[in-house]
């Protein structure tokens, strides 16, 4: 059934008719979608599109390359600011300047590469961490970047017609998520995606079969800061505004818990994760507003916390969430999924 | 003006010495570096203002307070999280206290919002003292003191007590350590306990000076590890050694170089120790087995 009887049947991107089928018929009905759902709903899955990006960036590092990242806020925030500063300071149209945006971003990953040679585990996860909070520094600080005002995102115009609405943001944020995810899944089944995944799971092994270990580790970091870097750039036009404290921290390891809750290693994880994740963050910013359990949380602030607080609730769930997962399926939701998979096909047994 | 720069540094230094003391014994012990210490910190410095402020304790009620609930905090985050991992790698521990990080940061938010807020110190930040070419606030020399204090009694912990010397055995060896009678698994959370009151003093010593929000630790934390990558990460003389150097170069780049970019020095020494001498200035160099 599953059986691959050569190579380049285990290298193709879907491998067998029904899952060409089941592939057209959602990208049927993501095209169908906005034209059904509600502004806030398309809005939603704009949100979720750019965060399915960055979560399967994120992944190719993390999950695949077995290198850590603390830092990926930096490479969005990176990938943001170039994006719009080559629009309004050179005048490149809305894709090229994405791409400069994202190429400046997987270049600073390359950058960051360099000392993720020597490192590992811990020091990595320290080195990354000080990349993304001297980022967001940087350009808090620098007049070009608007300092801490922010910049402006300008109108996408493709000739005469203006991406002026969510929903004619849909259609573009999804079009360059779908090409991503389908480059990451080529990606993976090529001999790059291998070498990645022989790094994970033993750099010395990797080096003494013949894995050129600079190479592919930098490689490893640039990738991942380009699938960052053009999500950083399409989020800067769909809130239309950004300033650095959108980019702390925090944002970093939001993106690592996309990943961990996706699954480590696999992109229907990282879509998965993108996906629900962007969900839960979105339902707990407005939290009070939810039937009971909102008004619970609003008595209970009222009498130990605060109110005006209550948002911060995600945070903790996230948190809580990170360490559940982590203790009691490192497999995420994809492992999830893979479990209920395989019990349903051999059901009675 | 260079004396100046250097007295100051050293006052910063020490803070960053402490949290780097606090990140070094418990990567000695769990071999993880703690994300969490900063929020760890920062919600203990959030106990004693509310001590202080909202029940009116006197100042030496609401500290000792403070460092009881950091322990207790310390004690509860080991034994109910860290301990409960199965089979852990370094990924999976880093990510736990990176959760660590994120339940401290959204309970400190949520209670204390996002206003800022003066923590009351009985030592002023403006009566100066003069020490020849440079100047030096009440504060800064208390934290000085404080800190040195503290490392002595660090040293003599480590030295002739008995839970210390166990603590130095269980970091070199816990299997060896645990056939020889040790408990192990307690021994962990009593490095955590004590971890995060080193965490809780430094806090309580930097809130007077920047203003208690629920980012307080954020940049500290980042400098803790740069300090301890700095002085070496296996070493604890290397740690606080390190919180000084940074505290002194930092200011020194800020005073001759360009104060904007200050907080970047951080970064780049990480990245420059760990390019050039990964084990840090003072310890061992450490080979990985394959």
């Amino acid at each position: 059934m599953d059986m691959k009887r050569d190579y380049y049947e285990d290298i193709q991107l879907l491998d067998s008719k029904v899952l060409w089928f089941w592939f057209w018929m959602l990208m049927a009905s993501l095209a169908a979608f906005p034209f059904m759902a509600p502004n806030y709903y398309i809005y939603m899955a704009n949100y979720m599109a750019i965060h399915v990006i960055v979560t399967l960036g994120l992944n190719i590092l993390v999950g695949y390359t077995g290198q850590i990242s603390l830092g990926h806020a930096g490479f969005f925030a990176i990938g943001a600011y170039i994006t719009v500063l080559s629009m309004t300071a050179l005048h490149l149209p809305f894709l090229l300047a994405l791409i400069v945006g994202a190429l400046v971003s997987a270049l600073f990953g390359f950058i960051l590469g360099l000392p993720a040679l020597r490192l590992e585990g811990p020091y990595l996860a320290i080195a990354t961490l000080g990349f993304g909070m001297a980022i967001t520094q940087v350009i808090g600080r620098w007049e070009i970047f608007g300092g801490r005002m922010g910049l402006q995102a300008p109108q996408i115009t493709f000739g005469p017609y203006a991406v002026d609405s969510d929903r004619k943001m849909y259609f573009l944020i999804v079009t360059i998520a779908v090409l991503l995810v389908l480059a990451g899944r080529n990606l993976m089944k090529t001999r790059v995606g291998r070498a990645f995944i022989a790094i994970r799971d033993s750099d010395i092994a990797a080096e003494t079969m013949g894995v050129n270990l600079v190479y592919y580790k930098t490689l490893a970091f640039a990738v991942s800061a380009f699938y960052a870097g053009i999500a950083g750039g399409l989020y800067a036009f769909m809130l239309g505004f950004i300033n650095p404290t959108t980019f702390n921290f925090i944002l970093s390891i939001y993106f690592l818990a996309f990943v961990i809750v996706g699954g480590l290693g696999s992109i229907l994880g990282s879509i998965m994760g993108g996906i629900v994740m962007t969900w839960l963050l979105l339902e707990l910013d407005k939290v009070q507003e939810l039937p009971y359990l909102g008004q619970a949380l609003i008595a209970f602030s009222e009498k130990w916390m605060n109110v005006a607080g209550l948002p911060n609730i995600a945070s903790i769930i996230f948190g809580l969430i990170i360490i559940l997962l982590v203790v009691f399926e490192p497999l995420g939701l994809y492992g999830f999924w893979i479990r209920t998979k395989i019990y349903w096909k051999t059901w009675p047994f | 003006m260079l004396s100046q720069l250097i007295v100051s540094g050293l006052s910063f230094g020490s803070l960053y010495a402490l949290v780097a003391l606090a990140m070094v014994i418990i990567y000695k012990t769990s071999e993880v570096p703690n994300f969490g210490q900063g929020e760890m910190a920062m919600l203990s410095t959030f106990v004693a203002f509310t001590l202080l402020a909202t029940h009116e304790y006197s100042f030496i009620v609401s500290f000792v307070g403070a460092l009881l609930f950091a322990a207790a905090l310390g004690v509860f985050l080991e034994f109910t999280f860290l301990r409960r991992a199965k089979d852990p790698n370094i990924l999976s521990l880093i990510l736990i206290t990176l959760g660590f990080e994120m339940i401290l940061y959204g309970l400190a938010s949520w209670k204390w919002g996002a206003d800022q807020r003066d923590f009351p110190f009985p030592v002023s930040d403006f009566d100066l003292i003069n020490l020849g070419p440079a100047v030096m606030s009440y504060l800064n020399l208390a934290t000085i003191l404080i800190t040195l204090v503290l490392m002595l009694m660090l040293f003599l912990f480590f030295r002739y007590t008995k839970v210390g010397i166990a603590m130095k055995a269980t970091q070199q060896n816990a299997m060896a350590a645990r056939i020889n009678g040790i408990r192990t698994n307690r021994i962990l959370s009593i490095t955590w306990a004590l971890s995060s009151m080193i965490g809780a003093v430094a806090g309580m010593l930097l809130a007077p000076i920047a203003t208690l929000d629920p980012n307080l630790m954020l940049d500290p934390l980042l400098k803790g590890f740069a300090s301890a990558v700095l002085g070496g990460m296996t070493s604890l003389v290397g740690a606080a050694l390190g919180g000084y150097i940074l505290g002194i170069i930092e200011n020194l780049f800020g005073g001759y170089v360009s104060l904007e970019f200050k907080s970047i020095v951080a970064f780049g020494i990480i990245v420059l120790v760990l390019c050039f001498k990964p084990s840090g200035l003072f310890a061992r160099h450490y080979v990985r087995k394959v």
